[in-house]
């Protein structure tokens, strides 16, 4: 896992503190809207496929799959060597950012659509990032 | 916009383009605009729109001492030259100005009075959700969608290396290219691996430069020195300020609500395209803009590339002045497509295709994040 005093760390805001607040309890929150149960992510207080404001919080099931991503090779202060930024597709559907922890960081042990879990990544009292880790074979 | 209502009479790139540490951004933008007055017979007091990214409208009309009726600062990363080019042709149409300027100047290698870049900080959505896992600027971020494309349509590395090559053949014929000297797909591929799929030479130069247009009514085009290239057609969108949102990672909504609004309101077809210039930030982009803008099936551009087709003496010329990777890469890219689509439609192009009637220039904007697409001609349809 990178050092994470090294990274610029996300600044919460009043739309998206319950994300926050979900993975420093070890939990991935996306939104659901009440309407047309569309779920999506980043957050946001409405819905954007219909712009309902009637939305709720759901906690998604951690499993992903691998969309994309590249191995950056340029020297980060964060981390010891080339490492992986990828695109993971989630159960629920949206798609987020993230990198890819204990696993090589090379495209061998990197295989698109391979199946990964959500783990967490403690920063400090306010801030726990979310990773995902190759599914194994768990799945 | 209406087809063939505007054209552009004043053309114009920086004196120096490269590496320029003796001049500050803002002068690039004047530098340009200068080069585009004399051009096109105008001082600033024939001016009365000015638009331009990078600089903010009020700076660069102060600079200049121009007394803008319209402006606009629409800046949405490289393509905003294009979008500018679709706006001013509704304001003269509108007959909220006559004549408008458009600027771009970046000292982006010497970084001489460039200002700081402007991200979202880290309570954006992207610096909250993008911004903690490592992303280092365009190398890192706009390459990611890639490998979903090479596992999607089956386009192999040495198609991606492949666009590197042709581009330097083209650069080869332009004496203010940066880079001249060809390169095989093996050197592309042996070249040092920046992020994995991409190497150095599949990643566009930095460099210091700027460029500028000047757009009247067509009626009034043919009262200045040179010859007028025409507005057929244009198109702009948006998609998503975080590449990790983009609707899918094959292919870009954005290119393509531009491109279809751009042959749309042009009323042509492919076929009647002589010369294309798509900005190329990194060497996929070409796949994306062939097949977005319909130039290409899905999955196919890679091949279009391999034989031949957009290289010198191919059917469909692309990037004919080396494009981002070859000829220069101030940052925002776009001015400079602009400016070789109406070389090409003056017909003095360095790399000039015979007898080419039709051009388009088609811009990205962030990574994935915009579009605009401006069809050019030299004959009054
Ligand atoms: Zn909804």
């Amino acid at each position: 896992m990178a050092d994470q005093s090294k990274l610029p760390l996300p600044v919460p805001t009043p739309e998206t503190q319950h994300f926050w607040d979900g993975t420093r309890e070890n939990q991935l929150l996306l939104q659901s809207c009440d309407g047309c149960q569309k779920t999506y992510f980043p957050p946001r207080p409405f819905c954007p496929a219909c712009a309902s404001r009637s939305v709720s919080i759901i906690k998604a099931s951690g499993n992903a799959t691998l969309y994309s991503y590249v191995i950056n090779q340029r020297a980060h202060p964060a981390f010891d060597g080339p490492y992986a930024i990828a695109v993971v597709s989630l159960e629920e559907g949206p798609r987020m950012m993230t990198n890819i922890v204990n696993s090589p960081q090379t495209p061998e042990a990197l295989v698109l659509d391979m199946p990964l879990k959500v783990c967490f990544g403690k920063v400090d009292e306010n801030i726990t990032l979310p990773y995902f880790e190759p599914a194994g074979d768990e799945l | 916009m209406k087809s063939n209502s505007i054209a552009i009479v004043g053309a114009a790139e920086t004196t120096e383009m490269g590496l320029i540490p003796n001049t500050s951004q803002i002068m690039l933008h004047a530098d340009a605009a200068l080069n585009a007055m004399r051009d096109a017979g105008m001082k600033p007091g024939d001016i009365d729109g000015v638009a331009c990214a990078g600089e903010v409208p009020t700076a660069v009309a102060h600079y200049l001492g121009i007394v803008p009726t319209w402006v606009d600062g629409t800046s949405v990363g490289g393509c905003s030259f294009m979008i500018h080019v679709r706006h001013a042709a509704a304001a003269i149409n509108e007959g909220l100005c006559s004549a408008v300027l458009i600027t771009h100047g970046e000292s982006g290698r010497s970084r001489v009075g460039a200002g700081q870049y402007r991200g979202g900080g880290r309570s954006s959505l992207a610096g909250q959700f993008e911004g903690p896992y490592g992303v280092m600027g365009p190398t890192s971020m706009f390459t990611i969608p890639f490998l979903r494309y090479m596992k999607e349509t089956g386009t192999t590395l040495e198609h991606l290396a492949n666009v590197a090559v042709v581009q330097r053949e083209w650069a080869g014929l332009n004496p203010r290219a940066t880079h001249r000297e060809p390169i095989s797909v093996d050197d592309v591929m042996n070249s040092r691996m920046i992020a994995y799929p991409f190497h150095i030479l599949e990643c566009c130069l930095v460099t210091d430069g700027g460029g500028a247009l000047i757009l009247v009514s067509a009626e009034r085009a043919k009262d200045f020195p040179q010859k007028p290239v025409y507005i057929l057609g244009t198109g702009e969108s948006v998609e998503s300020p975080m590449v990790s949102q983009m609707d899918r990672f094959e292919s870009s909504r954005a290119f393509k609500v531009s491109g279809n609004k751009a042959f749309e309101e042009a009323g042509i077809k492919h076929a009647d395209v002589d010369h294309l210039m798509i900005y190329d930030a990194f060497a996929h982009l070409p796949f994306y803009g062939l097949e977005d803008l319909g130039f290409c099936k899905p999955g196919e551009a890679g091949d279009f590339i391999m034989e031949r087709n957009t290289a010198i003496g191919g059917k469909l010329p692309v990037n004919t002045n080396g494009g981002g990777l070859s000829y220069m890469h101030s940052g925002m890219y776009g001015m400079y497509a602009l400016q070789e689509s109406v070389r090409q439609m003056r017909g003095v192009a360095p790399a000039q295709v015979k007898d080419a009637k039709i051009s388009i220039a088609h811009g990205v904007g962030g990574m994935f994040a915009a579009s605009g697409t401006v069809i050019l001609s030299n004959q009054e349809f």
